[in-house]
């Protein structure tokens, strides 16, 4: 008889992070000797855990429903222009309430939400298609919200809110200015609301993928057609997937928005799709831990670089090749096998994925 | 009615540099069955290459194009067997990041190579502009280059795949790898020659499109090389005249949708249309069905 | 310890609309019922006129030559493709304009000819993804950890082993299914199939790739999961002991339109059979 299904190697993922966060906080404080943050690593921090977050849901998609989008960075700026706009909407128009963390829960929550809506609208027509062709769609669904955000024009007055698409003349308060982006947003972001938002991320995923749910999104990525012979929703699963993913990048966008005094549209280009794909692809497909580690190392990696200076990112592009092609060679990687294979054995025994 | 003349013969020229860049993507992906994003960085060094033989080498411009072709051919060669080759049996995700890895490096090396600044690129078309109807519509040399070149490659390519030796060995590779390798044909050669092609041919987009678009930046060959993308998806990727098509529809709808719409959406427009395209043929204007087999 | 099965011809009598029953399942509806069922392929008529009754707990056969259409007709019943003309009834239901998932809960499973098993995952996750409709709870209990997901792990996990203990793999369970040998492969498909709690079960060459040992302990399960849960079998075979072993009525097709029905006696002494099978007399067969 085989054990009841066991969650320990989710704890482990959970454990790891709850310590690293304890670490940089004693770091922070100063506490430890010798153990000092930069001030580029400080302003890493929350970024960090918003680059965690798009990892960590970019995965959901990629890894766990396995289909390859290119357009998150699509719902992160839903994401972040409907946070900073509910967050500085409240702001404006009821001055008197000093209640920033009411704002920041609030910009979080509509940021997903609008996101999760975002990705039902987008997850309709581009679920219908497979491949390389949902690859390209969500490409083009990442650059039209891009293009879009460009002509929005939202102003508070008073306690109105006013807008309007492509007409940059609104009376009032400018809260989001077409190309110019958002500006004067209030700075809300903290390194503990990015902590707990990871823990949020994580608790969703790794949650949902070793649930009924989790498992039906599974069998349609590995058999379409076993799957619907069995009774499973294709449709329904793969938006679930599309959506929840959706939704929390829209989290992270929201919290990424509000770490920054202004923002606009191509912040969240193409370039940042690709790159949170880069960290999922090197953590490891459909590996959450990867997902998590490669978003760290990768964000404070060209930081590191710096003094290398102008050829920091070009050392980032060599060490992604060659990461890549060592990756995939058939000598290296029976070599690590070989070297590994006791360790394997034994996490194959627990017969857990996530 | 001249006006929208005069947009869409704009339109028609743009598209013709998709087009040509589109062929590269679709031939690439027809062969390999991989999306080279590195494609459009190729794209920004053949035009860079022209432009330093202009500028300071002082060669003249058909001197400078074949240079740009060459160096652009030797790097598709390069590239593919330094990082794509090893990868020919890795996930199809593997061999995207590791081009995603390539279009970093060729833009970071341009960045130290050539800076950040933009160059203003000096067009290589030696023809002045032709002028009709009274003065009313304005054809530029570009244009009239442009499009010209691009029917030129096509029809090339139409009869080098369709007539010659090697043609026929891309069509047998792109239809079966296996098969074609049991049938003697040397695969890996193959390949490498559809990369050269493709490459070439960017090298040749590279300076159409700075001859009419003349700022040319590290940066300058990613969003024409996402563009010819998606033309090259529009039109069926894999296929010769889809790219064609793809590639000028894609022109014409952003011209047009600039024009008319609003120069903020024009891009929008694009990728709009293509959403609709492949949601009415998932598999592109002139691309072929796939069945699952159950 | 399975010992060989032993087949006792089955009384076949006519059936109230066409085609025959087995006598203890006249007075019940028939798990399944086709009519005129056919479907074209761009020009080609892949199936045409196809025709069959199956009783509640009848194990039927569906044989034919390569290429006979044998599959098609699996992907029609289970409405992976939409015939271009007839009808298909399960348990009485018109099965017109459902897709795979309706008519796999209208009580129609199967298994494949090419395995299509979710190879990367586990045994038991395999059973458990069979279970999806059966124990279900909702995903946000699951996200939750609510008390619904608890209870519901458990009856699946348990729901699981107790399936996979038909063919003696609950020891399996923790095992990475794409690694099981081949025989085993093919009864897990069968498990995954049966945990859809299916009124008629669809088998596509169960005994392929079998050895003949392997092919004798199948014939007695599927006469056991017949006996235990009760339900139809309908299966495409190309090993004769087997088909003529097991099956109470046989339905054999050719060039996609049945040519014969009847008894496994009838069928092997039906000389259009014999000759679709051998061919005649200058043909190769």
């Amino acid at each position: 008889m085989t054990k009841y299904k066991k969650p320990s190697r989710n704890f482990i993922t959970y454990a790891a992070v709850i310590l690293a966060f304890l670490i940089c906080q004693l770091a922070l404080s100063g506490m430890i000797d010798g153990f000092k943050m930069s001030r580029s690593l400080k302003g890493q921090l929350i970024p960090i855990c918003v680059y965690i977050v798009m990892a960590v849901s970019l995965n959901l998609t990629v890894g766990i429903s396995g289909e390859l989008s290119l357009g998150h960075a699509g719902f992160m700026s839903v994401g972040a222009f409907s946070g900073i706009l509910i967050s500085q909407y409240l702001l404006h128009a009821f001055p008197e309430a000093d209640l920033e963390l009411v704002r920041l829960i609030v910009a979080l929550g509509f940021g997903g939400l609008m996101a999760g809506v975002a990705g039902v609208l987008i997850g309709i027509p581009v679920l219908r298609l497979r491949g390389d062709y949902l690859a390209i769609v969500t490409l083009a669904f990442g650059e039209i919200i891009r293009n879009l955000i460009n002509c929005i024009y939202f102003s508070v007055e008073g306690r109105g809110l006013n807008f309007s698409f492509l007409d940059p003349n609104l009376p009032g308060t400018m809260l989001i200015n077409g190309p110019m982006g958002a500006t004067g947003i209030k700075k809300l972001a903290t390194f503990e609301a990015g902590f707990l938002l990871v823990m949020f991320t994580l608790i969703v995923v790794l949650n949902l993928i070793n649930s009924r749910s989790g498992r039906a999104i599974m069998a349609i990525r590995d058999n379409r057609i076993a799957a619907e012979s069995v009774g499973i929703n294709v449709t329904k699963y793969r938006m679930l997937a599309f959506v929840v993913s959706a939704a929390l990048a829209g989290m992270a966008g929201a919290l990424y928005g509000l770490n920054y005094s202004t923002i606009q549209a191509v912040k969240f280009k193409f370039d940042t799709s690709i790159l949170v794909l880069v960290f999922v692809v090197l953590g490891g497909i459909g590996n959450i831990r990867g997902s998590i580690i490669a978003a760290t190392v990768l964000t404070v990696l060209p930081e590191m670089l710096r003094q290398f200076g102008t050829y920091r990112m070009l050392i980032y592009a060599v060490v992604l090749i060659v990461v890549m092609l060592a990756s995939n060679n058939p000598t290296l990687s029976s070599m690590i096998n070989s070297f590994t294979g006791k360790f394997r054995k034994n996490s194959e025994k627990e017969g857990d994925k996530a | 009615m001249i006006q929208f003349l005069s947009y869409l013969l704009n339109g028609i020229s743009l598209g013709s540099v998709y087009a040509i860049i589109a062929l590269g993507y679709s031939m690439v992906y027809g062969i390999a069955k991989m999306l080279n994003f590195a494609h459009g960085d190729v794209i920004m060094i053949g035009a860079y290459m022209s432009f330093c033989a202009i500028q300071y080498w002082n060669l003249p411009p058909i001197l400078a194009i074949l240079l740009a072709i060459v160096v652009c051919t030797v790097l598709g060669i390069v590239i593919e067997r330094m990082a794509y080759k090893p990868l020919r049996k890795a996930t199809s995700l593997s061999v995207l990041i590791t081009a995603i890895g390539v279009s970093w490096f060729l833009q970071n090396i341009a960045l130290l190579i050539w800076g950040a600044n933009p160059k203003s690129y000096q067009s290589l078309v030696g023809f002045s502009a032709l002028t009709l109807f009274d003065g009313q519509l304005h054809i530029t040399g570009e244009s009239i280059v442009t499009i010209a070149a691009n029917i030129i490659i096509m029809i090339a390519l139409t009869l080098f795949t369709g007539k010659t030796k090697m043609g026929k060995a891309m069509r047998a590779v792109s239809e079966d790898k296996g098969a074609a390798e049991l049938m003697g044909i040397n695969v890996n050669a193959t390949i490498s020659m559809t990369f050269a092609i493709g490459s070439g041919l960017a090298a040749i987009a590279g300076v159409l499109l700075c001859s009419a678009y003349p700022v040319l930046m590290p940066t300058t060959g990613s969003m024409p090389g996402i563009k010819a993308f998606t033309a090259a998806v529009f039109g069926g990727i894999g296929s010769i005249p889809g790219a064609l098509i793809g590639g000028i529809l894609l022109g014409v709808i952003e011209i047009l949708g600039k024009a008319y719409v609003s120069t903020e959406l024009g891009d929008a427009l694009v990728f709009a249309v293509l959403i609709i395209v492949l949601l009415v043929k998932p598999t592109g204007l002139l691309g072929k069905k796939i069945h699952e087999k159950v | 310890m399975t010992q060989k099965y032993q087949r006792i011809p089955t009384k076949m009598v006519p059936a109230p609309s066409h085609g025959i029953l087995p006598e203890r399942d006249v007075m019940e509806r028939p798990v399944l019922e086709t009519r005129n069922l056919g479907i074209d392929f761009g020009g080609l008529r892949a199936v045409e006129d196809f025709n069959l009754v199956i009783g509640k707990t009848e194990i039927a056969g569906l044989i034919g030559p390569n290429g006979a259409g044998k599959t098609t007709v699996f992907n029609l019943l289970t409405k992976v493709y939409q015939p271009t003309m007839g009808t298909v009834l399960i348990n009485g239901r018109d099965t017109h304009g459902m897709n795979t998932v309706q008519a796999n809960k209208l009580g129609i499973a199967r298994t494949f000819q090419n395995i299509r098993l979710f190879g990367n995952m586990t045994v038991e996750d395999n059973v458990r993804i069979g279970l999806h409709n059966q124990i279900s709870y909702s995903t946000a209990s699951g996200i939750l950890r609510l008390p619904a997901f608890w209870k519901g792990e458990r009856a699946q996990h348990e729901r699981a082993l107790d399936l996979l203990s038909i063919f003696d793999m609950q020891d399996l369970a923790g095992h990475q299914a794409g690694s099981l040998p081949y025989g085993a492969q093919r009864r897990l498909e069968i498990v995954r199939a049966l945990a859809t709690n299916p009124s008629l079960l669809l088998l596509d060459e169960p005994a392929a790739g079998m050895n003949p040992h392997e092919t004798e302990e199948l014939m007695a399960n599927i006469a056991k999961i017949r006996d235990k849960f009760k339900i139809a079998i309908l299966l495409i075979e190309h090993d004769m002991n087997l088909v003529m072993g097991i099956c109470e009525g046989i339905c054999v097709l050719n060039y996609g339109r049945i040519i014969a029905k009847g008894t496994p006696e009838d069928i092997q002494n039906n000389p259009v059979v014999i000759e679709a099978y051998l061919g005649k007399k200058k043909e190769e067969a």
